[in-house]
């Protein structure tokens, strides 16, 4: 390190090749703090999801033990077997036993904290094992939406004292609700249930599917393999890329004015939605598919002609069979953003209060999103933490979706 | 349920002629011995088997649309029908209820009135589900049988089937032109009918925005819409941006340039998360979660009438959705620079910062700049986080901390209110879309325009 080597090193040197090196810890610094930034506020998000909606897989439940053998419902096993059992069972008296039943175990304040429908259960439960009839059992029931916030410390202050007075005694206590999964949506916090929104999104992603992929991939094959050089060539593709871009309300309104208007009875129903959301989603398959179809190697081709294989069996023979895994995955991809899109489905009207699931493709329905989309709008309380959890599986859903797309794309994908 | 039905039958008649073309191919193939056919002999199945579902698919496509209105107007035509009310909401109530009742969807009419029609219904209904299922009972067994008579050793089913395939291909990458058509379409017609009651000057550059969907009729100084671009462009262009153009561009520039390969599998994925969240997701999360912080930062600061739905939230949620999508659009445009610029950089000394700020960024601009406008085509026409967070009342400030609403707000608005369709409210909601369709359609064509441009500059 003598001085003569190292001349030009001056004091100013050093000094500004210091500030160099600082400059550059600041700026990777920055470029760190922005990655951090995205990742904590998906953290932030994530867990205020998870934190709130745990709680939404629960509910205050009252502890009632009913015991049928002294209580005297007199009902033929047969009737049971019917559909409408539910209601044989009310005029069998059964609304007026829980209560009995409810008033003995929790006196009488208590059991008028009952939810309205709170029999239903047992009815249900009934239906399912008529055996029940000969013994006793003690039933978890949802208790009103009132008193279901006074076991929280919220709502009306004269209902808190008894709250807590029954659930020192352990006859009021918030359970995991399993039936969460099995109901539909209703106006009571208490028993609603996300079932009737997932079946209206699994039928509608059916229909998405079934449109969107082959006329996803058939576009993609026709215009990476076949279609000439000219102007009709260029405008396809123009719009293809464009659709790819546009607002996903637009398409909203054109299922309002296009098949709203020829098929007017079915306002709402998986089928216009499906139909719409494939609009939006082929332009995604379209372009994945051309990517995936342009990774197959030239002499695959060349080999298959040479063969004598004609252009068409080239393509559904070789070409489409190695391209498929990266179709898949762009399929998958699209679809997972077809399954959490909200705006188009508001205007086509898929927002209506439906307290049944869906029993086919043309039946009013609402989705997942714009369940949450519903709920988030209440003002119940008790309806934030459905929110989240209504969030929760719409994200499980997706991660899984995504997953498998990732699965894939490592999977089979190969390098020429 | 009956086209399901029909459709069912096609595929059964459509297998059925598969089946038999195919054993006659071989029946040919065993008769003329050494001489070869002219296909192979699966080609002359699907020959015949298209033949018996193209016609029945094409019939029942027409007949799903044309049935209903048959059996409507045959049962118009029936006696019970003629003491119906004249016109509206109540003819068509019961009109619904009876064909509930007599397709078994309904126990029982609510209406005393539709009691009549459900047995004109139930009559109609069967006679359009018999003339459905013959004419496709026909139509498969006459295109079957001329398909098949047609076979013969020397007959080249491979290229008609290929020639119908290639029709079918050419059909599905129309489907993408049809449906710019059809959007084209359908806000154009609705635009100019809402043009027709309220002046595009007025429209366009109003400055009052407050429809009322239940007046009578059109008051055009309350259609300006002047209010809901400056939302548009102060949450989408503007506050939006300011969030994710930094954070999206340095995330790029960390991914690529300095994290080591562990880090960015983990990282990159962790982006790709944040994109696949959906809308409505982020909208809850602006409205519960950002929106009160944003607010009582605001009380904090000394601002006493913060409302609780503000712009600036709105604006930071979706300015994070967007973050993932300036980054890979960055990413991709970096990626793109030729490696030896970035080489010539550093050999000459610069540092990886100086590289990147003097070489990188300034030749990966076109690039960046073509993702940006992508991404603010994305904000403007993100609909769920303003819905949810950035509120309804149209003012036309510049202060982030008030309510702002957005065109995408409104066109929601309007459409999911109680107002007919024939209202200019309802309808100034096409105008809106068009607005934005015309709007996002202009970013869209420049930046792909740019990018295109720009990778050719450097292959």
């Amino acid at each position: 390190m003598s001085e003569a080597t190292h001349s030009t090193r001056t004091a100013r040197f050093e000094a500004r090749i210091k500030k160099r090196y600082a400059a550059e810890k600041r700026f990777k610094f920055i470029g760190l703090g922005a990655i951090v930034f995205s990742v904590t506020v998906l953290a932030i998000l994530l867990v205020s999801m998870t934190m709130n909606g745990i709680g939404g897989f629960q509910r205050a439940e009252l502890t009632v033990p009913v015991d049928f053998r002294t209580a005297g419902l007199t009902i033929d096993a047969e009737r049971l077997e019917d559909a409408d059992a539910v209601q044989a069972l009310e005029t069998a008296g059964l609304p007026m036993l829980v209560e009995s039943a409810a008033e003995e175990a929790l006196g009488a304040e208590g059991a008028q904290q009952l939810g309205g429908d709170a029999w239903r259960e047992v009815a249900q439960a009934i239906v399912a094992d008529p055996a029940l009839l000969q013994s006793e059992k003690t039933f978890h029931l949802p208790a009103n939406n009132a008193f279901a916030a006074a076991l929280r410390g919220e709502g009306r202050e004269e209902l808190r004292p008894l709250a807590k007075q029954l659930h020192d005694k352990g006859l009021f206590e918030r359970r995991f609700d399993p039936g969460f999964l099995a109901r539909s949506d209703a106006t009571d916090p208490q028993v609603v249930g996300i079932w009737g929104a997932l079946k209206g999104s699994i039928l509608t992603m059916l229909i998405t599917l079934a449109l969107a992929f082959p006329i996803g991939v058939l576009a993609a094959l026709y215009l990476e393999e076949y279609a000439p050089k000219n102007r009709w060539t260029d405008l396809i593709e123009v719009s293809i890329n464009n659709l790819a871009a546009v607002p996903s309300i637009i398409f909203g309104l054109l299922g309002l004015a296009v098949f709203l208007w020829i098929f007017p009875y079915y306002r709402s129903a998986p089928l216009i939605g499906g139909m719409t959301l494939a609009l939006m989603t082929m332009p995604v398959i379209v372009i994945s598919g051309r990517n995936a179809i342009k990774a197959v190697p030239p002499s695959i081709r060349d080999g298959a002609l040479a063969i004598g294989a004609s252009p068409v069996q080239v393509v559904f023979h070789h070409v489409l069979p190695l391209a498929l895994p990266g179709i898949m995955t762009g399929t998958i991809i699209g679809m997972a953003r077809a399954l959490g899109e909200t705006a188009p489905l508001l205007m086509i009207g898929m927002r209506a209060f439906v307290a049944t699931p869906p029993d086919g493709f043309t039946s009013p329905a609402t989705v997942l999103p714009v369940q949450i989309f519903l709920w988030s709008d209440e003002i119940d309380r008790g309806f934030i933490e459905r929110t989240s959890a209504a969030i929760i599986i719409l994200l499980v859903f997706l991660l899984v979706m995504n997953g498998l797309a990732i699965y894939l794309r490592n999977r089979f994908e190969k390098k020429w | 349920m009956s086209p399901t039905i029909l459709l069912l039958l096609a595929l059964g008649l459509g297998l059925a002629g598969w089946l038999a073309a195919r054993a006659r191919a071989y029946g040919f193939k065993r008769e003329v011995g050494s001489t070869r056919l002219a296909a192979l002999p699966n080609y002359y199945a699907w020959y015949v088997a298209l033949w018996v579902l193209i016609p029945i698919v094409v019939f029942i496509a027409a007949w799903s649309f044309i049935a209903p209105q048959m059996v409507t107007s045959s049962v118009l035509a029936s006696p019970a029908a003629a003491n119906l009310p004249e016109f509206g909401f109540l003819r068509n109530t019961m009109l619904n209820e009876a064909m509930a009742v007599a397709t078994g969807q309904a126990q029982a009419v609510f209406n005393p009135q539709a009691e009549g029609l459900v047995e004109p219904y139930r009559e109609a209904i069967g006679q359009s589900r018999m003339i459905g299922l013959a004419a496709t009972l026909i139509l498969g067994f006459m295109g079957g049988a001329w398909a098949f008579l047609r076979i013969r050793p020397d007959f080249a089913a491979r290229t008609k089937v290929e020639r119908v395939v290639m029709g079918i291909l050419l059909l599905a990458s129309l489907v993408a032109i049809l449906t710019t058509l059809g959007i084209l379409a359908s806000l154009t017609f609705e635009t100019i009918r809402f043009f027709g009651m309220v002046s595009p000057m007025d429209f366009l550059f109003g400055t009052h925005w407050g429809p009322d969907p239940m007046a009578a009729t059109a008051d055009p100084s309350r259609y300006g819409a002047i209010p809901l671009f400056w939302g548009t462009i102060f949450i989408g262009a503007i506050i939006a941006m300011i969030v994710a153009i930094p954070l999206g561009l340095m995330s790029a520039i960390y991914l690529t340039q300095y994290a080591s390969p562990t880090w960015r599998a983990w990282l990159k994925p962790a982006l790709e998360i944040l994109a696949g969240v959906p809308t409505v997701v982020y909208g809850y999360f602006a409205a519960l979660t950002v929106a009160p912080i944003v607010r009582d930062a605001a009380v904090a600061i000394g601002i006493s009438n913060a409302s609780s739905e503000s712009a600036l939230a709105a604006g930071v949620v979706m300015g994070v959705m967007i973050i993932p999508f300036v980054s890979s659009m960055a990413d991709d445009s970096i990626a793109a620079v030729p490696q030896a610029m970035r080489d010539g950089s550093l050999a000459m000394g610069a540092t990886t910062s100086e590289t990147i700020k003097r070489v990188l960024v300034p030749a990966a601009l076109p690039g960046i700049v073509a993702g940006i406008m992508l991404a603010i085509s994305r904000a403007i026409g993100e609909t769920m986080i303003v819905v949810m967070a950035a509120g309804a009342a149209a003012n036309l400030t510049a202060n982030p901390l008030e309510a702002m609403t957005t065109v995408t707000f409104q066109i929601v608005a309007m459409l999911t209110g109680e107002g007919s369709f024939d209202h200019p409210a309802t309808l100034s909601a096409f105008a809106l879309g068009f607005v934005l369709f015309l709007v996002t359609l202009g970013l869209n064509f420049i930046a792909l325009r740019v990018v295109k441009r720009f990778r050719e500059a450097y292959e």
